[in-house]
């Protein structure tokens, strides 16, 4: 749906306002029920049995013994999972990662499943499957992945876009390009030249609930799903397709969400709970262990990139040119490509080219993880802007200020921007107190930008009015932290009416139509939009009824604050008519009044953040502690302030952590090393200062509201304003993260 | 297979009997045998604090205890905090700073911050940092959960009853 921008709304009763979110208390009393909170009578409980193996061929499966094993009601390989993809590349691969069919291709990989009466026997008999293996040369890291002699991970590989065609196969999966201008002849003619490479770690969005789902299969090829997801209906979509049923048989209810962050967009274990179901006809109950989390869910890309970027003595960018190389586990994937558009987003360049190639390793498959791929390229870009800053000499702000991307910039990745943030973001951070506070010994200061797309897709609402005159909204797109208040918010804003006579409900995916999942900072900018339309809607109905009520001409009935209003000299002196009186006479006026909306939400506005990091480092240790941290973005317009700034905090955090800590560490083995909150230790209270928000709205023409998405742009910049920080406090450039004590102390010591 | 075993406990309030297995964390006890979900399982392995209860006037990780360790033991947990429809101030405050996204580990951060509040009614930012780092929250950066914590603990010290 395109906006008609004549219909925007600029001043707000109820959108902008803080008021506690609908789901709050179940959620603060323990009532609310996230995934694993769910039991069904006869429930038999799931579990997997996963490759320990970085690669290998499966040569046999013996599971007999196991069968046979009291209490164990089903046991299951892929033999019981068909390929019923019809030669959907995709699915095929969503198909072999939630069991493995002829290769384990990582250290945790599906190869067989259980359903037992208790966890206990299902844990007893995945020790009873004998599985029997052939080794085969595995590869874990992206470079050595990407050499020309690398074991080779799947031998139909032969990299696309390239010409010529490969002759013969490799883990590169693709070649991606962007950009325009003349990058060479920009470059000779830069004054100063940053070349550098960098590299980044591979990192889990770490959401606290693990995957959960109870699955239930009727013997009339029925079923229902209850998942932590942040999409049921492309949960749906993906089970009924490779259980080869109709989609409409299967009922899918997203439970509460204990975090996502992307990780949650995709099918890992939900298939298999579905197939054991149906193979034993009992409903069964799949819970993913911490352990499993790490080795078996989808982690983000480690990547490896090449910056070169070219000044002029005036500060101008002349010209800009990165090779990105980003891990996708070992099944396609488009995340060196999304790294490619986004590396330099945030400037304006006459002269700029990025070359994405995706490569094959033996980790798990990849997945989104909070704007996937963005963070690392802009670490990369970011931390070559400083350096290039420095050798023009400006100082870090102005060089980008005068460089910054603006209304009528053709962007690096093809379109052209309309009204956007970066500019304003790094002005604000010009002029933020924190810029001024003074540094101590060992301190230092680093800020970066980061750009993020974000998305609008497939939505789907519907805004019932109940015969008190209460409203009753149901959504399509997952809450994944607070979305609920602000499409009351919303719902509320247009009626007219109370934020407290608005309940939004997540409607399961047979009560309403298909909606794309919570990601790509869709979530409020999609179903904000689809509510708007929704409560038009409603609004056009309930004045057909007031008209009718009245009996004048519907074209004299207008909505205001609540209530139809009689327009016109004859119609004058009718006392206006409140949403709850038409409500109440609904049943004798025409029945029931709701307003629908099915939409595809075009015209996402691109975010841009500008982050700012102080940073103490022991340079006896290594050790690292951030002392102050900033986050400027633009909302567009934020419909629920506080959440807005959650978002950008969260965001923040989760970057933080990626800069100093977190990374999946493997043994030569090709074994994950670290499948644990223990040594994959995310920051904690004690590790992090208050993070400061400031929330710049410039609107999104597009939106009736001017928003834009605010979820997933606050982790681009942190990596990089980290690495500032770090470079600034050491005096040595970082060019790897995480930057853990070990990693610093080697950078102090080179 | 062995025999349950019987274990008396008082929680929340309530006497509360039940059959456990010898090796059974007192987290599945309560969730799988008790019905009481507010603990979550984030790791199992005392890492993440998603698990939080107290018991015995200590703060645990129920995924660390036996259920057996319970016996004769008095158990609180985030279902015991809210007296009736009038919420403790810790869930007024974190509902009202929007301390909680997804709210997974709510339920566990309630839990700590009361008994470091117990202990230290009138804490620092930094003791409320260090008193809240067994838990992990992956979503809102500490931020808010601090700032509700503070913000309740001086509702808490001004009013005229014990919470
Ligand atoms: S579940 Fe007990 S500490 Fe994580
Ligand atoms: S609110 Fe999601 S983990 Fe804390």
């Amino acid at each position: 749906m395109n906006f008609d921008p004549s219909h925007s709304k600029r001043s707000f009763s109820s959108v902008g306002t803080r008021p506690i979110r609908p789901d709050g208390v179940d959620k603060v009393t323990g009532r609310a029920r996230y995934g694993a909170d769910f039991n069904m009578p006869g429930q038999l409980v799931g579990r997997i049995l996963r490759s320990p193996h970085a690669h290998a061929n499966i040569r046999k499966i013996d599971t007999s013994k196991a069968a046979q094993l009291p209490g164990v009601k089903a046991v299951l390989t892929a033999a019981d999972l068909p390929d019923l993809t019809d030669g959907d590349a995709a699915m095929y691969d969503i198909l072999d990662n939630c069991m493995a069919r002829k290769k384990a291709l990582y250290d945790g990989h599906a190869v067989a499943a259980v359903a037992a009466i208790d966890a206990r026997t299902a844990k007893q008999a995945l020790k009873l499957i004998e599985v029997e293996y052939e080794l085969l040369p595995h590869v874990t890291d992206v470079d050595q992945a990407f050499a020309p002699d690398a074991p080779l991970i799947n031998d139909t590989i032969f990299t696309t876009g390239v010409d010529p065609k490969p002759d013969r196969p490799s883990n590169v999966l693709m070649r991606s390009q962007f950009g325009h201008g003349d990058v060479d002849a920009g470059m000779a003619s830069a004054d100063f030249v940053v070349e550098r490479t960098f590299k980044t770690e591979q990192t889990h969005q770490g959401y606290i609930e693990p995957h959960a789902c109870v699955a239930s299969v009727s013997s009339d090829g029925t079923a229902d799903l209850w998942v932590c997801t942040q999409g049921h209906f492309v949960y749906r979509q993906h089970c009924a397709q490779l259980l080869g049923m109709d989609a409409s048989k299967l009922r899918v209810t997203s439970s509460e969400i204990g975090g996502g962050f992307g990780g949650k967009t995709h099918v890992w274990a939900e298939p298999v709970a579905l197939a054991l179901s149906r193979k034993v006809g009992r409903p069964v109950k799949l819970v993913m262990t911490r352990d499993e989390v790490f080795r078996a869910s989808g982690p983000t890309s480690a990547t490896s990139i090449d910056v070169k970027i070219g000044a002029l003595k005036d500060g101008t960018i002349i010209a800009a040119d990165a090779t990105l190389r980003y891990s996708c586990g070992p099944y396609a994937g488009a995340w060196a490509e999304i790294g490619a558009m986004t590396a330099f987003a945030c400037y304006k360049l006459e002269n700029v080219r990025t070359v994405g190639y995706e490569v094959l390793v033996n980790r798990p498959k990849t997945a989104a993880y909070r704007a996937p791929s963005a963070p690392m390229a802009a670490f990369a870009v970011e931390s070559a802007i400083d350096e290039l800053a420095k050798k023009v000499g400006m100082n870090p702000i102005d060089f980008r200020i005068r460089n910054a991307a603006q209304e009528g910039t053709k962007a690096s990745y093809g379109p052209v921007y309309g009204p956007i943030g970066i500019g304003p973001t790094l002005e604000a951070v010009k002029n933020h107190p924190h810029m001024k506070a003074p540094l101590g010994k060992n301190q230092g200061r680093g800020m970066a930008c980061g750009f993020w797309f974000n998305f609008g897709g497939q939505t789907c609402t519907d805004l019932n009015i109940g015969k008190d005159g209460t409203v009753s909204l149901a959504v399509g797109t997952v809450d994944v932290g607070g979305s609920r208040a602000s499409l009351s918010l919303v719902a509320a804003e247009e009626l007219g009416i109370d934020y407290s006579q608005v309940r939004t409900v997540i409607a399961d995916t047979s009560s309403l139509g298909y909606n794309d999942m919570t990601d790509g900072s869709r979530g409020t900018f999609s179903s904000s939009m689809a509510t708007i339309s929704a409560a038009r809607n409603a609004i056009k109905i309930l004045r057909e009824r007031a008209a009718q009520m009245w009996d004048i001409p519907v074209e004299d009935v207008t909505w205001e604050k609540g209530h139809a209003v009689a327009k016109g000299e004859t119609h004058g002196n009718l006392p206006k008519l409140s949403l709850k009186e038409i409500a109440a006479a609904s049943g004798t006026t025409g029945g029931p009044i709701a307003g629908h909306s099915e939409i595809v939400a075009d015209g996402a506005g691109v975010s841009f953040a500008t982050h700012i990091c102080d940073i103490e480092v022991d340079p006896e240790t290594g050790a690292t502690k951030v002392l102050r941290y900033t986050v400027v973005q633009d909302a567009g317009k934020a419909v629920h302030p506080t959440y807005v700034e959650g978002q950008y905090q969260g965001g923040a955090a989760q970057g933080i952590g990626w800069a100093l800590n977190e990374e999946y560490i493997y043994g030569k083995d090709g074994r994950l090393q670290n499948a644990g909150f223990l040594d994959y230790r995310i920051p904690v209270c004690s590790d992090l200062p208050m993070i400061d928000t400031q929330i710049l709205e410039i609107p999104n023409p597009n939106h009736p509201y001017g928003v834009r998405g605010v979820g997933e742009t606050s982790i681009v910049p942190p990596l990089a304003a980290v690495a500032n920080a770090v470079s600034n406090a050491v005096g040595v450039r970082m060019l790897h993260i995480p930057m853990s004590p070990p990693r610093i102390l080697a950078a102090l010591d080179a | 297979m062995m025999a349950g075993i019987a274990v008396s406990t008082n929680i929340n309030s309530d006497n509360a009997e039940f059959l456990c297995h010898a090796d059974e964390t007192l987290l599945d006890v309560l969730r799988d045998r008790l019905g009481l979900m507010g603990a979550k399982e984030g790791c199992g392995t005392g890492d993440c604090g998603a698990c939080s209860i107290i018991l015995d006037d200590r703060l645990v990780c129920s995924c660390l205890v036996l259920g057996a360790e319970a016996e004769g033991g008095r158990i609180e947990t985030v279902e015991g905090m809210a007296q009736g429809d009038q919420l403790h101030p810790l869930q007024q405050k974190f509902l009202e700073h929007a301390a909680l996204q997804c709210g997974i580990c709510t339920p566990g951060f309630l839990i700590a911050a009361k008994d470091l509040l117990a202990k230290n009614p009138d804490p620092t930012e930094e003791e409320i940092r260090f008193g809240l780092a067994g838990n992990l929250c992956r979503c809102t950066g500490y931020d808010k959960i601090v700032r509700a914590v503070q913000d309740a603990a001086g509702v808490m010290r001004g009013a005229d009853h014990e919470f």
